[in-house]
């Protein structure tokens, strides 16, 4: 690393004159720095740019140069070597929105944008309080549920069978955050509780519900939970996946809130006591504000978990976008470039997860810093 | 002068009855849900005449698997089908296991390495592979590997092995029963280095002599088999895949749904494990490192006995329950029709009709698992906790 | 100096016992402590005085004997606890104040809790206090804001709005750099001119012999001397008492 060439003196001239090191040209200096300090090093990078140039260039190719990105006729598609992202253009629609009514869609593009600004809402910490976030979810579900229902103010009714797409991703995930959440407490609060009946029901539940698959879950939910009901009553298949759904959540993000409330130390509680506060108040005032930002990074790495475990619907048959997508994609004209559709699907939850996963790293240095958030 | 007459006397407001009280509405409540979900239930399953209890597990299934670890065939019962559906799930499990171990070892210690072009490509790598759902891995490959070449057309990686639509076949020996001797011989090598080990550390805590184990080690781990494989004239016939017809015959088979999940599978867990590793070791302070150069420690050791135990407590315990998502995630197989647990387990209860116990006994698998793992877990805890002191 | 012809006592420790596991904290305490009185407690480290205090609103259970608090018997009684919590506010070493919390948020939570106080009377009363402990310009800002003493004054402050009739001060200094030990003795003094009732486990003797109508030494869960300042401080009875303020009072 050290630097071993030794400055060049032009002839005559004093050492002031003496040009700089070749490290010193910035470019070249990262270079060594960064791809040839050590014979090693240098021989990773030879590996990984012949890894390159063996992959990179076909996959451009496929990708790019010979692609169809517009066209409405599969033939040109068939016809071309590269990918067919003409795909997308042409199945947009039912990939991202189902089987519902095609001059309704705009509704959908409304709830998504409602979804989308209360979550980016949720994420600033300056709205922080139960006054403001309860109703703003509040809002967000009675006002996107009953925009896609319809049937009032010369709006079509359109039942949930037709519901799918990215909406239906979407009430997934807020259902299952807005269900899960508060469970997700009153189990980690259960868990450190002293009364020994309570702390056993929800370590048993807890310890469980996370020892199985998520699908099993949603098979509880969609075969065994009707028959857990008396005759003649039912829920709507949606709810009872959202249901299990939040409850797999739960166990998961109750284990991390139980770290977060274990990190608050005692006088926070006795000082509350001592001004004559109840349990609740205690709580809900004093110890979950504190342990909720503590393990925040853990919470919203759960959260990013929850957003992609909504795809798990497409075993059960929910219209997911993941679903739709696959139905659209039976589609014989199309079917060969199903890849193209998954890859698309893919960047959509891609860029949610890594926006997320990009708050969380935030708050995690919020939380190095001591900033107050 | 002792008035106590603003004291409550009454018992309602008592904490330990309250305590009580609570604890038993809770119980009471749990109770009456459990009875009258369970009354629910016999009155449902008897009103659509379906049966309840565990014969069905004896009777013959009726339905074939695409492949199977045992033999099995359509007449076996429903508890062998089940049986073989569990063992298809730790087959891809381990597999899914080792592989992932490998690829997310590499990818974190990549992560941090000085080489900028390789860790970039490794970051690259998990955070495209973390933020999107497994179940879209699982189908992607799923999806990648109908395009592939049929048989006819098989890409080659290297002589004998085909990779292809049909999935993926290469050379394997043909059994052989000195292999067996081979696998004793190979443990006995293993105790050998363990009893190397202890022996290079005791010479040296008693003597101060260092003994360079690695190469010595090797030998030891390396010879017995190898003694004892060519003492039974070296017996080695690679039984090499041939395309007949469509198909290949013959080698170690792995079919396409096998592939596709395992694919899925590894690539997804394989990011997280790489983010683990990163983490583990970059918890381990500079300072440790600089202090134990500074007391002229050799690298070897450097890596031995400090950083890999550091960083190793901080790596294991997410990594097991890594291990365990990967175990519960091979139940994907069910959405590209590789026959695991979960895809039998639903077959069984789409022809059964017999929800509840085909569910529960997915459940109860998967939960000893589980909790299989989790005491191997506090095990390890247990272990590292004291060496700490 | 309190009255002994009018005396009201407000808190009465009877026989009082405790042990954590095997270990006795207590053992057969017996105190009184009329209305008004100011109490200092002092003794070595481990001998039982953050124990007898805060047993008095219930932060620690006792097992054997009788705590009376404003003629209320704390037993495992809720609305007991919660009558006896509202009359007696308590300092902590620590401070103990709401970190996520602004000052003033600090000081109106309880009232508007427990007290169903209407938010603007609460901040009023808050404003109050704050200015008795002299720091209003602190109101909006974060505890992590304050200094070590501007934060003690303020968990002082947020103890008087729930305007109690006791208050009980545990090592009210021991956490605070010397130069702020004296801003928070000052506010203490203050409270005592204006009657409360007092309860204070300190170190700090100087602040004894000013404000304390009685002296008591604990030792080992025990209670070795009660006396007022003056016998206290010149002619204590016990050998221990002797010793312990040769201790504390030589350096």
């Amino acid at each position: 690393m050290n630097d071993q060439a030794t400055p060049e003196v032009v002839a005559g001239g004093s050492k002031r004159t003496a040009p700089p090191p070749i490290e010193r040209i910035p470019v070249l200096r990262w270079v060594r720095e960064n791809l040839v300090s050590t014979p090693f090093n240098a021989a990773v990078t030879a590996i990984c740019l012949i890894g390159l140039i063996y992959f990179l260039p076909g996959f451009i190719e496929w990708a790019l140069f010979d692609a169809v990105f517009v066209t409405s006729d599969h033939k040109v598609c068939r016809a071309a070597e590269g990918a067919c992202w003409a795909v997308v253009g042409e199945k947009h629609r039912p990939m991202f929105f189902g089987v519902y009514p095609y001059e309704e869609h705009w509704r959908l593009i409304i709830a998504v944008l409602i979804y989308i600004s209360a979550i980016v809402i949720t994420m600033m910490p300056k709205f922080w309080s139960y006054r403001i976030l309860v109703p703003a979810w509040i809002f967000t579900l009675v006002s996107t549920l009953t925009l896609m229902w319809g049937g009032f103010l010369g709006l079509a009714e359109v039942d949930t069978s037709q519901w799918g797409g990215l909406p239906l991703t979407m009430i997934l995930f807020s259902g299952t955050l807005v269900i899960g959440f508060p469970l997700a407490i009153l189990l980690a609060l259960g868990r450190q509780s002293n009364m020994p009946a309570v702390k056993a029901v929800c370590v048993v539940f807890i310890e469980s519900l996370r020892g199985v698959p998520l699908i099993t879950i949603l098979f509880v939910a969609v075969n065994v939970f009707p028959l857990f009901l008396p005759q003649g009553l039912e829920f709507d298949k949606l709810l009872r996946v959202v249901v299990g759904m939040a409850i797999f959540f739960a166990c998961y993000e109750a284990e991390v809130i139980r770290g977060g409330l274990q990190a608050i130390s005692k006088g926070q509680y006795e000082a509350a006591e001592a001004l004559g506060l109840g349990y609740w108040h205690i709580m809900i005032r004093i110890i979950l504000p504190q342990a909720l930002r503590i393990c925040l990074p853990g919470i919203v790495n759960h959260i990013i978990a929850a957003f992609k475990n909504t795809s798990f619907v497409l075993i059960i048959g929910l219209f997911d976008i993941l679903t739709a997508t696959t139905a659209v994609m039976q589609d014989p004209e199309w079917r060969r470039f199903t890849l193209e559709a998954y890859l698309c699907v893919g960047l959509v939850y891609f860029m949610f997860c890594y926006a997320l996963s990009k708050y969380s790293q935030l708050v995690e240095r919020w939380l190095s810093e001591g900033k107050r958030f | 002068m002792e008035t106590k007459n603003k004291t409550d006397e009454s018992i309602f407001y008592s904490n330990a009855f309250r305590s009580v009280a609570y604890q038993a509405v809770l119980f009471g409540l749990l109770t009456l849900l459990g009875w009258y979900l369970y009354s629910n239930v016999n009155e449902n399953l008897a009103r659509q005449g379906i049966a309840t209890g565990w014969n069905f597990l004896t009777t013959s299934s009726g339905f074939d698997i695409g492949e199977s670890v045992i033999r099995y065939d359509a007449g076996d019962t429903y508890g062998r089908a089940l049986l073989v559906g569990f063992l298809n799930t730790l087959r891809v499990a381990v597999l899914g296991i080792v592989l992932a171990t490998f690829l997310g070892v590499f990818m974190g210690v990549a992560r941090v390495s000085s080489n900028w072009l390789l860790s970039t490509i490794a970051s690259w790598y998990v955070e495209i592979c973390r933020n999107v759902p497994v179940v879209l891995h699982v189908i992607f490959w799923g999806t990648v590997i109908h395009l592939l070449p049929a048989p006819k057309q098989a890409i080659i990686p290297f002589e004998g092995a085909f990779i292809m639509n049909r999935g993926v076949v290469m050379p394997f020996p043909v059994a052989n029963d000195a292999y067996v001797w081979v696998g004793v011989a190979l443990l006995v090598g293993i105790i050998g280095v363990v009893v190397l080990n202890k022996w290079a550390q005791r010479k040296r805590e008693r003597t101060g002599e260092y003994i360079p184990t690695l190469w010595k080690g090797l030998g030891v781990l390396i010879a017995p088999p190898l003694l004892v494989w060519l003492a039974f004239g070296a017996p080695l016939v690679w039984d090499v895949p041939s395309l007949q017809g469509f198909n290949f015959k013959g080698g170690l088979q792995f079919s396409p749904e096998l592939i596709a999940l395992l694919v899925g599978i590894t690539f997804y867990t394989g990011a997280f494990i790489a983010e683990i590793v990163r983490s583990g070791i970059q918890s381990v302070a500079s300072g440790q490192i600089e202090a134990a150069r500074a007391l002229g420690l050799r690298p070897g050791f450097i890596m031995r006995y400090v950083t890999m135990p550091q960083a190793l407590r901080v790596i294991v315990p997410p990594t097991t329950s890594q291990y365990l998502s990967l175990t519960k995630n091979s139940s994907l197989g069910v959405l590209i029709g590789y026959p695991d647990l979960v895809n039998i387990g639903n077959t069984t209860l789409n022809q059964t009709g017999q929800s509840v116990e085909a569910i529960a006994v997915m459940m109860m698998v998967y939960l000893s698992i589980s909790i299989v793992i989790s005491i191997c877990m506090n095990i390890y805890n247990r272990v590292a906790a004291i060496k700490e002191r | 100096m309190s009255d002994q012809s009018t005396a009201e006592p407000v808190i009465q420790l009877v026989n009082l016992n405790k042990w954590y596991g095997d270990f006795q904290a207590l053992c057969d305490v017996n105190i009184t402590i009329n209305r008004g009185e100011r109490v200092v407690v002092c003794g070595p480290s481990g001998s039982g005085k953050s124990t007898m205090i805060r047993c008095i609103n219930r932060l620690e259970h006792h097992q054997k004997g009788e705590i009376i608090v404003d003629n209320i018997e704390l037993t495992d009684n809720l609305k007991n606890i919660e009558a006896v919590r509202s009359e007696v506010g308590m300092v902590f070493q620590s401070f103990n104040l709401f970190p996520h919390m602004r000052v003033i948020d600090n000081l109106t939570l309880a009232p508007m809790l427990v007290r169903k106080m209407p938010k603007a009377d609460a901040e009023e009363i808050a404003m109050q206090y704050l200015e008795r402990v002299q720091i209003p310009e602190q109101a909006y800002k974060y505890p992590g804001q304050l200094s070590g003493g501007q934060q003690q004054r303020v968990a002082i402050a947020r103890s008087l709005c729930m305007q109690p009739r006791i208050m009980l001060f545990d090592e009210p200094t021991s956490a605070l750099d010397p130069e702020m030990i004296k801003e928070v003795l000052d506010v203490m003094v203050e409270l005592a001119d204006d009657g409360m009732t007092m309860i204070v486990v300190t170190h700090e003797m100087g602040f004894a012999k000013t404000v304390a109508d009685t002296m008591v030494f604990m030792d080992k869960g025990e209670i070795v001397e009660i006396a007022s300042p003056d016998v206290f401080f010149t002619k204590p009875k016990s050998e221990r008492t002797q010793l312990f303020l040769n201790q504390i009072l030589t350096h």
